[in-house]
């Protein structure tokens, strides 16, 4: 039997998209199994199975509590000052409580309340919306509960911004990097175009620290000589210190009714025993 | 038949040489956000959408709104639509051209858009507005030149492109449910999460599309010797009136819903958009301008006697398409970020060179459609009769 030319190319050209089809298939079926890493993990890494955080506004007092706290975080992630509201970029900052909560302020509450700053954040929710509507997969949540951010998979479409009810997310509008003061080499800079919030500090989790944010707010209540206004745990964990801190407080959470299921907590009538 | 686009008057290489200059100005801007970034353009932390993605969903309405022809012709064997059949879908290809233009200018990092492909997330809206967006350019492109090219050997159209027509037909409202559907289901944008906005998106884009159909062939008559007949332009016009009175009747619903209830959720995007929020007024002057043109294209359209003059109607269907263009290019997107999520109201207006993208954008549209009806109108004139024998060039 001989194949003219003709023929050759037709059966070569079949077998090469059905081989290319098949491989793209059976990599798409196995992507799901595997786990990025570099390297073994880090025995001292902490873990858990929903990571959370308590805010308790009571403990945080002066503007210098929330300064320390903010400056840490966007310090050690190089999050840039452009010094204007339009490009701004941020992954903690403050807001008053009727911007918090909207719709939960009312004109007869406690004078210090309506006024106080209240730290926001990403609330790494445990149903996340940004997650659903992002068309890439380069915003999704790990096993630990940390809502994740592939800066070098993001198409920048702001999809998860416009489904984000929190406001959490930033956007590169121009290059960062001229606006970032002190370049912490330890962790990378973004490029334009990307979107990028709090990740929890997984990159300190993975060495065994806690996030920037809570140590910052740890070392300053050490030199007031009071409890620190951040605590961070395992939500799963009956035993952690957060769920220890739920169960004797009444605390609230950002938008709940929308059903995100945000892992970051607000007590603000706190105490001591906290 | 591609050939005929290349054979044209003064006045066609005239528009198509301001065309492809609008193009290049547009693309040197464009050049110029490539390597600034978006920041060139008026969006913000807090209004991360605006004047592309508006013109998007604007677009989606234009592009299905084929459909409005193509159906009563297809399934209802409506003759006086077989002439302009074609018209209605090469007016879809370039409106969804445009559609995907906008949305690659609107990307942070358009290098990368591929990634869709690569790490297709079906939960996304965006993958399926993908799918539906891509399958619609391509029924018809089939369609339209399939049945042209018969026109023009004059045969009936081959059987096999039957299928592929009931899938066009039946394709089109997805384009606009999934378009809406990318708004529709976010929560904590109280302005988009309202399960009326795939159907709001619907009415308006029967109106809008028809309106620039009845628009476009009247300027075909002028300047070609086709003539799309006075019949199939006047039920456009019915058509225009029916889903103008329904498009308007559905913003009446949500305003009924946020205002009545006074949830203040609810409230404030109109508040915002209609009369102003925290002293903030950017769009209120565009939203009445919106309305004004809504009301001059109802009183145009329900009197009988100015809807069947072809001025009247001309006004009427400038007026549907602008009055329509306000609400969805500028109101529907911006209006869904302000206040933001802290109840805050940051404003957006867009910048010069986000502008001069846009016109960009909007003349390859119009360069694609120039073409694509140069061809169908030459055809149209070398065949003389339509499919039913009667004469469709002006005598």
């Amino acid at each position: 039997m001989s194949i003219n030319r003709r023929q050759f190319l037709k059966i070569a050209s079949i077998s090469t998209i059905v081989g290319l089809g098949g491989a793209g298939a059976f990599d798409l079926l196995q992507r799901n199994w595997l786990e990025a890493a570099q390297f073994s993990p880090d025995p001292k890494a902490l873990t858990a199975k929903r990571w959370g955080m308590v805010v308790d506004v009571s403990k945080l007092k002066t503007e210098d509590d929330y300064k320390t706290i903010t400056d840490a975080c966007h310090r050690v992630h190089n999050v840039p000052d452009f010094g204007n509201p339009k490009d701004e970029i941020k992954w903690i900052w403050t807001e008053t409580y009727g911007h918090t909560f909207p719709g939960q302020e009312d004109e007869y509450m406690a004078e210090d309340i309506k006024h106080k700053p209240f730290l926001v954040l990403c609330n790494h929710c445990n149903n996340p919306p940004c997650v659903r509507v992002c068309p890439t997969k380069a915003t999704f949540k790990r096993k630990d509960g940390i809502v994740m951010m592939d800066m070098h998979r993001c198409i920048g479409c702001r999809f998860c911004m416009a489904g984000c009810p929190f406001g959490a997310r930033s956007f590169n509008w121009r290059d960062p990097r001229p606006f970032i003061k002190e370049e912490n080499k330890e962790f990378p800079t973004r490029m334009r175009g990307v979107v990028e919030k709090c990740t929890f500090c997984y990159e300190r989790l993975a060495k065994g620290l806690i996030p920037a944010c809570v140590e910052a707010s740890q070392e300053a209540a050490k030199k007031a000589g009071t409890k620190p206004g951040l605590v961070f745990g395992d939500l799963s964990d009956p035993d952690s210190e957060v769920r220890k801190i739920l169960s004797l407080h009444f605390s609230i959470r950002r938008k709940s009714e929308l059903g995100t299921q945000p892992s970051v907590y607000y007590i603000i009538g706190g105490n001591d025993h906290a | 038949m591609l050939e005929t686009a290349l054979r044209g008057s003064r006045k066609y290489w005239g528009l198509i040489l301001f065309l492809l200059s609008l193009i290049g100005i547009g693309f040197i801007f464009y050049l110029q956000q490539f390597s600034y970034g978006l920041g060139i353009t008026g969006m913000s932390r807090d209004v991360s959408w605006a004047f592309y993605i508006g013109q998007f969903t604007f677009l989606v309405g234009v592009a299905a709104a084929a459909v409005m022809v193509v159906l009563p012709y297809y399934l209802h064997n409506y003759k006086k639509y077989g002439r302009i059949s074609v018209l209605a879908e090469f007016l879809a290809i370039p409106s969804v051209i445009m559609c995907m233009l906008f949305i690659f200018v609107d990307m942070g990092q358009p290098l990368r858009v591929l990634n869709v492909l690569l790490h297709p997330t079906p939960n996304s809206v965006m993958f399926f507005d993908m799918l539906v967006l891509s399958g619609y350019l391509l029924w018809n492109v089939l369609v339209g030149w399939t049945i042209l090219g018969a026109e023009r050997k004059g045969m009936p159209p081959p059987s096999w492109i039957k299928p592929f027509i009931y899938v066009a037909i039946a394709w089109a409202p997805s384009i606009h449910i999934v378009t809406a559907f990318l708004y529709a289901g976010l929560p904590g944008r109280h302005f988009w999460l309202t399960a009326i906005m795939a159907a709001r998106f619907l009415a308006s884009a029967f109106a809008s599309g028809p309106a620039l159909i009845i628009i476009l062939c009247l300027i075909v008559r002028k300047y070609t010797k086709f003539d799309p007949g006075r019949e199939a332009i006047q039920t456009l016009g019915k058509t225009i009136t029916y889903t103008m009175i329904i498009n308007v009747m559905f913003l009446g619903f949500e305003l009924f819903t946020a205002f009545y209830s006074t949830i203040p959720g609810h409230m404030h995007p109109f508040d915002y958009l209609y009369v102003g929020l925290d002293g903030y007024t950017k769009l209120v002057p565009m939203m009445w301008l919106s309305s004004i043109l809504a009301v001059i294209a109802l009183v145009l359209l329900l009197n009988p006697d100015w809807r069947k003059n072809e001025k009247t109607l001309a006004v009427a269907s400038v007026a549907v398409f602008f009055s329509l263009w306000i609400d969805k290019g500028f109101g529907l997107i911006i209006g869904g970020f302000i206040p933001n999520a802290f109840e805050k109201v940051f404003e957006y207006w867009p910048t010069i060179p986000e502008a001069f993208i846009t016109l960009g954008v909007w003349a390859v549209g119009f360069l694609i459609l120039t073409i694509l009806y140069k061809v169908a109108t030459t055809v149209k004139e070398e065949v003389v009769y339509d499919k039913y024998g009667e004469k469709q060039i002006k005598v």
